[in-house]
């Protein structure tokens, strides 16, 4: 359900890059996220909610695209970094030892927009969900 | 057909609740008191962990209570038969307490009282292991509750709480002997994701272990007296 909660922030931070360009819109074709493993985001539920959220809006056909960043950690002993696995307790399996450190994994990042501008102008609408956070 | 171009941003996608949590925690700061996010599934007992250390901190700190529920304010009215301010908050079908709706919870708070009077704010999220640990409300210290029924596994279960917390209290110890749970087991799992947390062993219903709980409370409270800044961590 939080997804919803992450779109709208999504939104907002993306309604504040528009302004960069005022007074012209930028016609977005895709938004790159960066998310990592170790979050609680479902990249397939982010992709279903960005996409009902910016119908109608200026952002109406942006495709947002979704970089798992894998979980990461690294070994305080022997300084090894490794996959953090559930199934062995998130030990390093070198050492056994516990996952003190996280090198990759924690991401929930805009990365980058690409866009362009469009010949005719277009008058922007709202996008659904109102500046809340 | 447009020319394409690329903006790197770089940005973080919950940078609009980060900045309201910020906003809030410089209140918090501003008026020293130390503000507490305590968070669980539902029925892990956060609420009688709250009626016990109310009623037992009372005397020494001034405290009051942002309460998060999805529809009802059952929580909110046993903690205001403490004695202590509640300002309830209802999320509706939000999962999780923001930044946003502690904002607004403190407004509430301030028609009331003045918060500079505070030592000690709790905010007691709403009933969930997943969401709440990825909306930073603006707090100095992140609690988790997981209680003895609910299993040894929760920690592997749902890392990202149990990593982003401060301070884990296994609760409900008085059930041990009639449950086929190993607490060992449990606090190992905790310290697999989180080697540095706090870890305490409670029973709201026989008081166990809430010394040494409290004793920690108030070492943050002090913290946040000496230097706040080192909390920001």
């Amino acid at each position: 359900m939080h997804e919803v909660d992450m779109t709208r922030c999504l939104l907002l931070s993306m309604n504040e890059w528009k302004q960069q360009h005022a007074p012209r819109v930028p016609a977005v074709d895709r938004v790159h996220l960066e998310v990592g493993t170790f979050t609680c985001v479902e990249p397939d539920q982010l992709v279903v909610t960005w996409a009902d959220a910016v119908k109608g809006s200026w952002l109406d056909g942006a495709e947002l695209v979704i970089e798992s960043v894998l979980l990461v950690g690294r070994c305080v002993r022997c300084q090894a970094t490794y996959s953090p696995d559930p199934a062995n307790g998130f030990r390093s399996p070198c050492c056994q030892h516990p996952m003190e450190e996280i090198v990759s994994g924690r991401e929930l990042r805009i990365r980058s927009v690409a866009y362009g501008f469009e010949t005719a102008t277009t008058q922007p609408t709202a996008p659904c969900f109102t500046p809340a956070c | 057909m447009h020319m394409p171009l690329e903006d790197t941003l770089g940005l973080n996608l919950l940078a609009a609740n980060q900045q309201r949590a910020e906003h809030n925690r410089e209140h918090f700061d501003a008026w020293n008191l130390l503000c507490l996010n305590v968070m669980s599934s539902p029925g892990a007992g956060k609420t009688s962990l709250l009626e016990r250390s109310l009623a037992a901190l009372s005397g020494r700190w001034a405290m009051a209570v942002l309460e998060g529920d999805m529809t009802t304010l059952l929580d909110a009215e046993r903690l205001e038969a403490v004695g202590i301010p509640v300002v309830p908050i209802t999320t509706g079908r939000a999962c999780h307490l923001d930044a946003a709706m502690v904002s607004g919870g403190l407004k509430l708070l301030r028609q009331r009282l003045d918060p500079a009077a505070l030592d000690i704010l709790w905010v007691e999220n709403v009933g969930n292991l997943v969401c709440p640990a990825e909306f930073a409300i603006g707090e100095h210290r992140k609690v988790a509750l997981l209680s003895v029924t609910e299993g040894d596994d929760k920690p592997l279960k749902y890392p990202v709480m149990f990593r982003e917390a401060d301070c884990v209290l296994i609760t409900k110890v008085d059930l041990l002997p009639h449950l086929p749970v190993d607490v060992e087991r449990i606090e190992a799992h905790i310290r697999q994701v989180n080697p540095r947390c706090a870890v305490f062993r409670l029973s709201a219903t026989s008081g166990e272990g809430f010394e040494a709980w409290h004793a920690w409370l108030d070492a943050q409270r002090q913290a946040v007296q000496t230097s706040p800044a080192l909390l920001h961590a």
